[in-house]
This record gives structure tokens, C-alpha cells and sequence, in this order.
């Protein structure tokens, strides 16, 4: 189950944004919309990590920062080690009597490099030690700081300029790991996948990671308009889309009990709203190719892992 | 402290730390479209506040608005997309 934690829009609206104006990620990036969504939603003092990566690039830009809370970035493979280290520092000095507040939270930012490539050891090494933080994934499905690299989190048929489109190879050949469920299998307390455009779900799963004893995952979507060719203004949108789409269902797995979130339920509940990936697909430049005739073929492939990975899911959710 | 002018390492703080917010770096003049609010048609549900990546847009409790901040707003326009009641429209910078 999501958090407890009651809210309106307006109450968000008018806390304090702790990702603060001025960072320098480009128009229209919802990493940037994910990162001011979560920091809205925490309890108390917290202290904020991240890996190397577009939202660390862009918002700490010497001597420039947009971050309101204590905030620290060593290496692309240590978001996870990082929070490890806070979190036992701060276990320390809370024994040491050296710190007031009940609780203190811990949390890491990455994007997809950072978590799906570099730096799953880090990651898969803190869950096992059980480290009391909460790991945000923000997913923009390739490395786009450095000018869009695919990585284990692009998906299949996606341009990029390492997997590039041409008269024979249709993009990126290799689907896209399923991270979230690889970290359901450290028996971890909560793992979430989330999206922006359903902002109140994320807002809960994130106040949930928090609260719960021990570490958290949360896998947030996070369309990038550069990376994914896509028009700035339909960002928010296409991460909505993907989730009409099933091609990122939001649900959550509480000590591995697996449950679909509202946005998703509906597309199991009423299969007739679900949409087909084509409309997810011709969105972004970086599937152009798929629709030409010779590689048409592609979108069935998608559209097939996509319904089988979303089955598979209904199945773990105990909905048939 | 100053950003603009430059320090040398004896004043700088240690280990590579960011001093100044970024507030004070205005992002403003990226943007070719800017958004122009209707307070007539808004119904101030405040999502174009929660959409945006920039926090450019805020909304005063006291005066019931929404505050457009051009100094930061980079004309993305994702506010205009997500408006569910057409209230905020894009127009052409210079354009009145």
C-alpha cells in the first residue's frame, strides 16, 4: 500500500520548491518536473544524493546550485554508497546524541546510466546491507547527458546514437531490463514505478519510501524531449501515455506482494482503454524509422513484449 | 557573494562546494514562446504549477493567481499542453 499521507493540490502548491529555478536543464525536461514532484513530498530534513547525470549536471553548475537541501555528488557508480555512507553517519550520530530530529531521511537520485549500467553494484550492495533510504530512478531511457548513448534502460527499436537506425538495424535490438523487478528480487520493503504525469500516486509512493524501515525503490519515467525527439511541450504527456499504454505500468510490491496503482487498474479492470504502443511510439522522433515499411515488423515486437510483460504482471498481481 | 567576479582558490570554499543558488542564474531569455495566463478561464486546479520543470509558475494564496515568472521560464509550454481548461495560451516573444 502507498502512504496514509492526505493531501490537495493546493497544499503542494504551496510548499516550498526545494529543486529550486534557475538549474539549467532544457526546456520541457520532466527529470526536472520528477525531482521538483519528489522533494515536495518529503517529511522533514533530508538529504538529497546524486549519481553523475543530466539532473546533477544541470543543477549544480559551479558555483551555481538549485538544491535547498544538503546535497552531495562524488562519482557516476556511488548514488546508492553515497546514501549508505549518510545514512550510517547519521545512525552514528543520533546514538551520539549529536541530532534533534526524529528522523532523518536519505535520498538518491539517478537516472538510468547510473542505475541500470554503473551503478547496480552500489545499489544491489546498499538494499542488501539494508540501508534506511530511498533510491528515485528517474528514467529517461538513455545516457543524455553526454549525447544520448543507449543504455539498459533503452528500449527496443529506440534510436540513439550508439544504436543507430539504418537501412538494416532498426535501432536498439536488445529490450529494456526490467530493473524494478530485478530490485523485488533483493526482498527489498517497497519497491514503486511511478510516472509525472500521475502526480498524487507519485507524491505517495514517494512519502512511502521514506516511511518505511529499510531501503526503498522508486523506477519514475521521465520522457527526455532531446534524447527521445519529442516536442518539449509533450513530456508530461507522453508519460502518461506510457503508462495508457502498459508500456510502463505503475504498481508497487510491498515486502514482493506485487499491487497495480489506480492509473494502472483501469487498463486491467477495462481492457478496452488500453491503448496500442503506436500511439506511444509516434510521439518520439527516436521511433521514426520503425515506420517505415521495412521495419514495421518492429512495432509487433514491441507491442508483443509489451503485452507479455504486461500479463506476466497481472499474474504477479494476482488479476487474470 | 559576487558570482560574476572571479576568486581565486585561497577564497573559494573547500571541496568543490556550490555557494550560490541558481536562482540568481536567469534562465529567462532561452524561451521563443512565452505562456500568457487567462484568470478568467483558469479554475486555479494548480496543475500547471506541478507540471512545470522550471517551478516558474507559483500560486499566491492570498490573491488567489497564478504567478508567472519569465525571468525563469524557458517556454516549453508544457503548462499550455496540460492546462485542462485552455487557459493559458503561447505567445511569440515581442508579440503583445
Amino acid at each position: 500500500m502507498s502512504s496514509e499521507w492526505k493531501f490537495t493540490a493546493k497544499e503542494i502548491a504551496e510548499r516550498t520548491d526545494l529543486f529550486m529555478s534557475g538549474h539549467r536543464a532544457c526546456a520541457g525536461c520532466a527529470p526536472a518536473t520528477v525531482h521538483r514532484l519528489v522533494l515536495k513530498a518529503i517529511r522533514g530534513p533530508t538529504i538529497a544524493t546524486n549519481s553523475t547525470g543530466c539532473m546533477e549536471v544541470t543543477s549544480t553548475i559551479y558555483p551555481f546550485t538549485a538544491w535547498k537541501i544538503p546535497w552531495i555528488h562524488t562519482a557516476f557508480e556511488t548514488a546508492a554508497a553515497n546514501a549508505s555512507g549518510i545514512e550510517t553517519a547519521l545512525k552514528v550520530l543520533k546514538r551520539k546524541d549529536r541530532i534533534e530530529h526524529e528522523h532523518v531521511d536519505v535520498i538518491a537520485f539517478g537516472g538510468d546510466g547510473g542505475t541500470f549500467d554503473i551503478g547496480i553494484q552500489a545499489l544491489s550492495g546498499a538494499v542488501e546491507r539494508g540501508h534506511d533510504f530511498l533510491y528515485v530512478l528517474y528514467d529517461n531511457e538513455a545516457y543524455m547527458n553526454t549525447g544520448i548513448q543507449r543504455s539498459g534502460g533503452t528500449p527496443l527499436g529506440a534510436w540513439t546514437t550508439t544504436s543507430p537506425a539504418g537501412r538494416r538495424i532498426p535501432g536498439k535490438p536488445q529490450l529494456k531490463k526490467p530493473i524494478a523487478d530485478i530490485m523485488v528480487a533483493h526482498e527489498m520493503p517497497y519497491v514503486a514505478t511511478a510516472s509525472p504525469a500521475f502526480w498524487t500516486d507519485l507524491l505517495r509512493k514517494v512519502r512511502r519510501g521514506l516511511e518505511v524501515d529499510g531501503p526503498a525503490f522508486l523506477h519514475v519515467i521521465a520522457p527526455c524531449p532531446r534524447g527521445w525527439r519529442s516536442d518539449p511541450s509533450k513530456s508530461i504527456a507522453i508519460s502518461r501515455l506510457a503508462v495508457e499504454t502498459c508500456t510502463f505500468p505503475l504498481w508497487e510490491a510491498t515486502d514482493g506482494e506485487y499491487s497495480l496503482s489506480a492509473p494502472s487498474k483501469v487498463m486491467a479492470l477495462r481492457p478496452e482503454r488500453k491503448k496500442t504502443v503506436t500511439e506511444y511510439l509516434k510521439m518520439q522522433g527516436r521511433f521514426r524509422h520503425l515506420f517505415k515499411p521495412e521495419f514495421e515488423h518492429v512495432i509487433g515486437r514491441i507491442q508483443e513484449t509489451v503485452n507479455k510483460r504486461w500479463h506476466k504482471l497481472l499474474g504477479k498481481c494476482n488479476i487474470s | 557573494m559576487n558570482p560574476k567576479k572571479k576568486k581565486g582558490w585561497k577564497e573559494i570554499p573547500m571541496a568543490g562546494v556550490c555557494w550560490v543558488p541558481s536562482t540568481s542564474y536567469l534562465t529567462g531569455d532561452w524561451k521563443t514562446y512565452r505562456p500568457v495566463w487567462d484568470s478568467e478561464k483558469c479554475t486555479r486546479c494548480v496543475l500547471c504549477h506541478l507540471f512545470c520543470p522550471d517551478g516558474a509558475i507559483t500560486w499566491k494564496a492570498q490573491t488567489n493567481e497564478m504567478i508567472f515568472n519569465y525571468d525563469y521560464c524557458k517556454g516549453c509550454g508544457i503548462c499550455e499542453a496540460e492546462c485542462p481548461v485552455d487557459a493559458i495560451s503561447m505567445k511569440l516573444e515581442g508579440e503583445p
